[in-house]
């Protein structure tokens, strides 16, 4: 058991810093911010769902993002619409549903800035379970299938024509980014989940070699980002999640200011 | 199509309807050993979505396809839809496809003549280079037959003959099978053992010299360019069946 509060949303903030490393990474090399806001934006109908049924609210999250991840990948099959419109629909449809349908529980009265920005001082040792075993799975079953998602991030068909078999690799990935994005949700909240997955990524791009390179070091950029960002929340007294986002968007900066490959040694990119 | 023995890979009486639209209609392919087989048509004809259906990647609204057991196909798509922030020389990007055999992923880029690119990064590459580097990439398994999507797309006329001359000795040296797309119609007559000429239908099959000379061949192309051809098609008689001294005879007819 941890006792210190600060601690415990440390811990919280550096486990989903972890493993928001290589699935941000993986999210910008594939195009999937949008994908990714969409799915968060449905967690205020998970917390209906969760006390429609009486279970553990991030037990309603971790399904109704998985059912959504489901419907969008067979959505995206579709012609009619493009993509980011039918994005758009689902993750606002999403979010005013929850909306509504929390309306209607007149007993039911929850935190909704929490919800939106994260409240990662209100940790508890559950979420840090969650954080942890969820995160600790996720990152395991990314590593095993690291090698195939990467064929075909590179090259669909061509993965398709050798073998791979895509549509399973693509089925667990979206799992596991609906997974993710679910217990992410208690540090920087649904509006900013999407922040933390992308921002690291595309900060390490400019010092990596390669893939793994740039997986490890968007952890290690999104974990400084969360020690920043708690620091800078307790010296100024401001919101924690928006605080860590913030330092996030600045280390993004301060990297751009860094020369170009600098650490690439003899690497044209 | 002559051939003897089994034939690496059948399609019989293939079409293909999306919601209302045929899109192929009555295909039949065959690809032998050691043969190069090139479908030429105009834009729209189906080409690359025929070669999707030999592929297997799309199934053929009715009609069949037949692969022989255990063959190995090296596949060369169009284009490399890569985004910029994915970091990915050549040399990863080739030995992702060989559990990480570096000695094995520059004997590739020297075959194709690329070595000089093995540590840039994948979207640095010029048009000629990329096609080189997806080459050696479908080489990587040891293909018995290779299907090229567009060889030579994104590549200057001397880059193509040289790309075309390629793949003529890549044939000659590993004996593998070869079924590609092209919409250009000179140079690829050089290059090819049989012609298949679609536009949503076979208009005409068979060696380069009877295609052209099928008047199917002259609505879908137009007599002028058949001329030209035709022309291009006696020049090849000279060399005999040197591809190579054609590849070169061509280039100095432009």
């Amino acid at each position: 058991m941890i006792d210190n509060f600060l601690l415990r949303a440390l811990l919280g903030g550096l486990g989903v810093a972890l493993v928001a490393g290589p699935f941000g990474s993986f999210v910008v090399w594939r195009r999937l911010a949008y994908f990714g806001d969409t799915l968060s934006h449905s967690a205020l109908l998970g917390v209906a769902l969760g006390f429609i049924l009486h279970i553990n609210l991030t037990v309603g999250i971790i399904v109704i993002c998985q059912l959504l991840a489901i419907l969008l990948f067979y959505s995206q099959r579709q012609r009619q619409l493009a993509s980011d419109t039918m994005l758009g629909i689902f993750a606002h449809g999403a979010l005013s549903l929850g909306l509504v349908a929390l309306a209607f529980m007149e007993d039911v009265r929850i935190d909704l800035v929490a919800y939106l920005f994260g409240d990662i001082l209100a940790i508890s040792n559950s979420d840090l379970g969650w954080i942890f075993a969820g995160g600790g799975i996720a990152l395991a079953c990314l590593i095993r299938i690291w090698k195939p998602l990467l064929a075909i991030t590179i090259h669909e068909d061509l993965a398709r024509v050798e073998g791979i078999p895509v549509d399973q690799v693509n089925w667990m990935f979206l799992g596991l980014i609906a997974l993710i994005v679910a217990v992410m949700m208690k540090v920087v909240g649904m509006l900013l989940v999407t922040a933390l997955l992308i921002i690291p990524a595309a900060t390490a791009r400019r010092f990596a070699g390669n893939p793994e390179m740039m997986a490890l070091l968007a952890s290690l950029i999104g974990c400084l980002s969360v020690c920043a960002g708690l620091y800078g929340s307790f010296q100024w007294d401001t919101p924690t999640g928006p605080t860590i986002v913030v330092a996030a968007c600045l280390i993004f900066i301060i990297g751009f200011l860094v020369p170009k490959g600098l650490f690439l040694k003899g690497q044209e990119s | 199509m002559s051939n003897t023995g089994q034939p690496l890979l059948e399609v019989s009486t293939a079409n293909l309807t999306l919601g209302k639209q045929s899109l192929l209609e009555n295909i039949n392919l065959k690809i032998g050993a050691g043969e190069i087989l090139t479908i030429i048509g105009p834009n729209g004809a189906g080409k690359t979505t025929l070669l999707r259906i030999a592929l297997g990647l799309q199934k053929p609204t009715s009609g069949t396809v037949k692969r022989q057991p255990g063959l190995t196909i090296g596949y060369m798509p169009q284009r490399l839809h890569l985004d910029p922030t994915f970091p990915l020389t050549v040399k990863r990007f080739l030995a992702l496809a060989c559990k990480n055999d570096f000695a094995r992923v520059i004997s590739l880029l020297s075959e194709v003549g690329a070595a000089h690119v093995v540590d840039s990064a994948v979207q640095t590459l010029s048009g000629g280079e990329l096609q080189r580097v997806l080459l050696a990439r479908a080489l990587v398994r040891e293909p018995d037959l290779l299907v090229l999507d567009e060889p030579v797309q994104g590549v200057d006329v001397h880059g193509q003959v040289e790309l075309y001359k390629l793949i003529s000795r890549i044939r000659e040296q590993r004996g593998c099978a070869v079924l590609m797309v092209s919409h250009d119609l000179h140079l690829v007559m050089a290059a090819t053992d049989q012609v298949l000429c679609l536009n949503r239908h076979i208009c005409c099959s068979g060696t380069p010299e009877s295609v052209t000379n099928d008047p199917a061949f002259v609505e879908l192309f137009g007599s002028a360019a058949v001329q030209y051809m035709a022309i291009y098609v006696h020049d090849k008689n000279h060399h005999h069946d040197q591809c190579a001294s054609c590849g070169r005879g061509s280039a100095n007819d432009r």
